[in-house]
């Protein structure tokens, strides 16, 4: 359960922030230098692993060129975060 | 305008209206099977003085008009000023000023910096623009729609080729002069503006119909002891405060990379080179100034030193690296077209073998022969490449004209062993794609791809790839090697344009069409 808002990463070259808010439907937005090209990529990958932690909140990505893992770890750690102390992994 | 598809599969225009009919491109070299010849003539134009006409001015509307220049005629300039260029924005406010519109811009390229040229592209002063690139907002101008006709890209042998042959009709040339004495003898080799060679100016000069030297520094006549473009071709000399910041010409010796990435990709690209067989003496080299490239030189500095091996020339656009090795002995001499640095700029003084060379003499495929076809390697950078090898410099990851062909498919055609060397990713972003968005020198022409990931050798080089497996070198097929990247990267897509839409075409260095480029949606 998301319960306040959280963040992971940095706006450092290769990596990408992720700031996740409490919400009452999944929603994502994603921008970056790569927005073009990887905008697809990024939303299957962030509702994949929202789908997989069965979480409910808006993700929001600054992609620095980030890699797959890295964008993976963002992701976790910022729901991670913002679902306080029970956690989101079952 | 009606598309057709090239041999590569891209779709090219057969008209441009307001620029002329193309042809679509079919292999490297095909028009040696149309043997072209044209009747011998003169190669300048004719333009009779009288005796000791006075030719220095500093009133530049008055120089302007002189010149005869009107709406819809060609202007051209050089970039051998860089980023410190101060004559194209000095003349191009004036052209304004004075009124002036439909004009057809066709410097060598444009610099970095000059992103006021889309203004005027915007205000109706320039409507055609033929570069070798397009970069900053001109570029985004460009690739938004912005620009009623379509841009044509040409690498500088192309443009050689097209001035040469009339495709390129120059009606005045303003060119930079770091010196020029008062009949229009000029040099880039002095004066605080100094610059060095003026190769692609050469050109200009010799077929412009007026031509305008805009100088900040005149000196005694006659100029001494270099002159890279002499009095006869010159119309008027243009006197102006500055015609640059010399901060921004003489930039600072290009250092070698510290990148661990672009190092190792560097390695991987000379023992490619020392496994090719075609280190050995006399031998011949192009490098540029960027990333890993400029790395190569250096290990190829070592092995010569080591063992004992002596180059005949280094050719291209030159760095202050190349002047090193030329003045430690390495080379023979350095054809030198353009300078990159600081370095270079007196160089031409003080060494003899250093050589300044016109762009045709570089690069024109239509002469009766250019340097760049008797290179033996090259080693050249790049935006992308495809899985079939083909390499793009032109268009960034969002579609967008951000680049210059420079001399890249010249040198790739002409040379014995072209290299193109890059990071197998940047800034997330695979550098191998399934087809890359804009074609600038057709994969027939490249024989390896070097990335700090390994090499990939185009099938069409068997011989190269025997010897690169023989010498134990990580030999990749570049479909494995773009997986292998995508595992890490993902996939991406490509960026959405507007196909109905064409905003630039490349033009190969024989004026068919490689490519074109859309705008971007």
């Amino acid at each position: 359960m998301i319960i306040k808002k959280a963040q992971a990463g940095s706006l450092e070259s290769s990596d990408c922030l992720v700031t996740v808010e409490p919400a009452d439907a999944y929603s994502m937005s994603y921008s970056g230098q790569n927005e073009a090209i990887f905008k697809r990529r990024t939303e299957r990958l962030a509702l994949e692993i929202a789908t997989r932690l069965s979480v409910c909140a808006h993700i929001s990505i600054q992609d620095q060129g980030a890699l797959d893992v890295t964008l993976r770890a963002r992701i976790e750690t910022a729901l991670e975060r913002a679902a306080g102390d029970e956690g989101v992994r079952a | 305008m009606k598309m057709i598809k090239n041999s590569l599969g891209r779709l090219v225009p057969d008209e441009i209206p307001g620029v002329g009919k193309f042809e679509p491109y079919v292999s490297p070299f095909a028009y040696l099977d149309r043997k072209l010849t044209s009747p011998a003539k003169s190669a300048y134009p004719i333009h009779p003085q009288p005796p000791r006409r006075d030719k220095v001015t500093s009133d530049i509307r008055q120089a302007i008009e002189r010149s005869g220049l009107e709406d819809g005629m060609t202007i051209s300039f050089h970039h051998h000023l860089r980023g410190g260029d101060a004559v194209i924005p000095l003349i191009l406010r004036a052209l304004s000023d004075m009124g002036f519109k439909g004009l057809t811009l066709a410097p060598s390229s444009l610099p970095d910096s000059h992103d006021f040229v889309a203004d005027y592209m915007r205000s109706g002063l320039v409507t055609r623009l033929f570069s070798s690139g397009a970069r900053g907002e001109v570029g985004r101008a460009i690739s938004n729609g912005e620009i009623e006709i379509p841009v044509v890209l040409r690498s500088h042998g192309g443009r050689a080729r097209a001035i040469e042959q009339g495709d390129i009709s120059i009606d005045v040339a303003f060119l930079g002069a770091p010196a020029c004495d008062k009949w229009g003898n000029m040099t880039g080799s002095a004066g605080r503006s100094a610059c060095g060679s003026m190769g692609y100016a050469q050109l200009d000069a010799r077929h412009a119909r007026h031509v305008i030297a805009v100088t900040d520094n005149l000196m005694d006549y006659p100029l001494r002891p270099r002159i890279s473009i002499p009095q006869y071709l010159v119309d008027q000399v243009l006197l102006a405060d500055s015609i640059g910041d010399p901060a921004k010409i003489a930039t600072g010796a290009v250092k070698i990379s510290r990148n661990p990435v672009d190092l190792k990709t560097a390695r991987n690209a000379f023992d490619l080179l020392d496994a090719s067989g075609l280190m050995v003496n006399g031998c011949s080299f192009q490098v540029g100034a960027g990333g890993a490239s400029l790395a190569v030189a250096a290990y190829v500095k070592d092995y010569m030193k080591e063992n004992k091996i002596k180059g005949s020339f280094g050719l291209g656009g030159m760095s202050g690296y190349m002047v090193e090795m030329l003045e430690e002995g390495y080379f023979e001499a350095m054809l030198d077209v353009q300078s990159f640095d600081k370095s270079v700029t007196d160089s031409m003084t003080r060494n003899p073998n250093h050589i300044e060379i016109d762009a045709s003499c570089y690069a024109n495929p239509f002469n009766k022969g250019c340097v760049a076809h008797n290179l033996d390697m090259v080693i050249l950078a790049a935006l992308d490449i495809d899985t079939d090898f083909n390499v793009n410099v032109q268009t960034g990851h969002d579609g967008v004209l951000r680049g210059a062909i420079g001399g890249h498919p010249d040198t790739a055609a002409g040379a014995k062993l072209a290299v193109i060397v890059a990071p197998s990713f940047r800034g997330g972003v695979p550098t191998i794609k399934e087809r890359v968005m804009t074609v600038c020198t057709p994969g027939e022409t490249v024989d390896a791809f070097v990335t700090e990931r390994g090499i990939c050798i185009n099938p069409r080089r068997e011989d190269l790839r025997r010897r690169a497996r023989d010498a134990g070198l990580p030999v990749k097929d570049i479909r494995e090697l773009k997986a292998e990247v995508e595992a890490l990267t993902g996939v991406p897509d490509d960026p959405e344009v507007d196909e109905s839409r064409v905003v630039a075409v490349v033009e190969n260095r024989d004026g068919t069409l490689l490519d074109s480029v859309y705008k971007v949606v």
